[in-house]
């Protein structure tokens, strides 16, 4: 009934990794991850976002237009790494064949573009004031930019074709393309002069930001982590059911022959 | 893979109109621009290689929706594909022909548009320069995007929604090349770096459109 459940497990190293390709494991085991991932998702964003946005002091020099930050980084961190999430999923379609990860892979793409907009659209706000000008073509602004069509790119292509496993493979090798711009992005801000400033907190040195504030955005980056994830997964669960109810749908189909069949898009 | 390559340039000349509507498309294209923003030479000087660079690129991807269209239909792909030649091979045949047959003119049409658009002269010598390695880019990136929308239902359309936003460093690093060389700086690092991306598309390109040419015919 659900080919995708029908694929042998091959012996050795990638047991583990099929382990997971099993839809009904899947659906269960993310059924149970699910609400925990949801409550911390808006428990963190909703504490990050409030002690950021109400308690946490105002900048020097910027004022108040800084708190937009705590909604900005969140958004930009989770777009880029959308996307690195998008593209080893689509490594693993194309190496493994593994058919979970085409239906994440398609159900990535809307979120991280989602995540992309509100990085660039609260970017523009905040520019407006600071920079005053809602736009400008420095590196930063554009190479996020181009990931925001890429993202758009890879929806439009993984819907364009009548048969869900041509759009999953064609898509897999889009988003491998597509990822060359991520390590462009992330160092777009020491390649090139922007006036989009460098990095502030990195994983070697020590944070050149106030506590009062790292904390706040770091509890806002978490909670929107964990919310981008809980939506990805109730998403792909919700592919998941999709396909099985086609599956049942054409099976029945089948069976009654006087009924007008429509053997595309059944997996 | 010459015999293959002789068969896309037959199939070219006998399809005359067809090769040299992206052509006549680009020195359209671009002769709008004079009559958009007017004749003045100084500020016509100034856009004349990005108009240049954008009208190639428009260009370069008209004719791509046909590049393995016709052959999927008529199955002449499964046909090529059993061949015995690699599928990325035959794709950077494919790319081969393309820039011979739309790169190649292009790169012959930008100096008259160039001239005709008044670019500054010290920077025509460094947009030809970009241009050449940026149309054969332009060609290995189309041929992935060409064959990645195989079989897709509005192939056509996704196809520069798809190109365009991953040739955006050809055009940035292409037109920065005739901007440094106006203003009478070198051009070398532009250049180079567009040789280093082709350096690397060459390879990669080819591989990624193989790989959805051999899903495209299965």
């Amino acid at each position: 009934m659900d080919a995708s459940a029908a694929v042998a497990p091959p012996a050795g190293g990638g047991r583990n990794l099929h382990r997971f390709a099993n839809p009904g494991r899947f659906l269960r085991l993310s059924g149970k991850v699910l609400p925990w991932l949801a409550a911390a998702g808006v428990l963190l964003t909703a504490a990050g976002l409030v002690w950021g946005l109400v308690f946490a002091p105002a900048d020097w020099q910027q004022g108040d237009a800084v708190r937009i930050m705590y909604i900005h980084v969140p958004t930009a961190w989770l777009a880029s790494a959308g996307y690195a999430a998008l593209a080893l999923c689509s490594l693993a379609s194309l190496v493994w064949r593994h058919p979970l990860a085409d239906l994440a892979a398609a159900e990535i793409g809307p979120v991280g573009a989602a995540a992309t907009g509100l990085c660039l659209a609260t970017g523009s706000l905040w520019g407006k004031p600071m920079w005053g000008a809602w736009w400008v073509w420095d590196a930063r602004l554009t190479s996020v930019l181009v990931l925001f069509f890429l993202y758009l790119g890879h929806i439009a292509l993984v819907r364009a074709f009548d048969d869900p496993q041509r759009g999953a493979r064609a898509g897999a090798i889009l988003a491998l393309v597509g990822a060359v711009d991520l390590p462009i992005i992330k160092f777009s801000v020491e390649w090139w002069n922007t006036l989009h400033q460098p990095a502030t907190i990195t994983l070697t040195g020590a944070p050149t930001m106030y506590l009062g504030m790292l904390w706040p955005l770091f509890l806002s980056a978490l909670g929107m982590s964990f919310g981008f994830v809980a939506i990805v997964v109730a998403r792909t669960r919700a592919a998941v059911m999709e396909r099985r109810i086609r599956a049942l749908l054409a099976a029945r189909a089948r069976d009654e022959p006087q009924h007008e069949t429509s053997p595309a898009g059944v997996a | 893979m010459t015999a293959l390559l002789r068969r896309e340039l037959r199939l070219a000349l006998r399809h005359g109109s067809d090769t040299l509507a992206a052509l006549l498309f680009f020195v359209l294209a671009a002769s709008l621009f004079p009559l958009a923003i007017g004749p003045a030479p100084e500020t016509l000087g100034r856009v004349a290689p990005g108009v240049v660079f954008v009208c190639a690129l428009l260009a370069a991807i008209l004719p791509l929706d046909r590049l393995f269209g016709a052959e999927l239909e008529d199955g002449s792909l499964d046909q090529l594909l059993l061949f015995g030649l690699p599928a990325p091979l035959l794709a950077l045949v494919k790319a081969g022909g393309h820039w011979l047959v739309t790169g190649l003119p292009l790169l012959l049409a930008a100096a008259p548009t160039a001239v005709m658009l008044r670019i500054a002269p010290e920077a025509l010598p460094a947009l030809l320069a970009a241009l050449l390695p940026a149309t054969l880019l332009l060609s290995l990136l189309g041929t992935v995007g060409a064959a990645v929308v195989l079989g897709a239902r509005r192939g056509g359309v996704l196809l520069p929604l798809l190109v365009l936003p991953l040739a955006t460093p050809v055009l940035i690093f292409g037109v920065g090349a005739a901007e440094a060389a106006a203003s009478g700086l070198s051009p070398r690092p532009h250049l180079l770096f567009l040789a280093a991306m082709l350096a690397a598309a060459l390879p990669l390109c080819p591989l990624a459109a193989g790989a959805a040419l051999r899903s495209a015919a299965e």
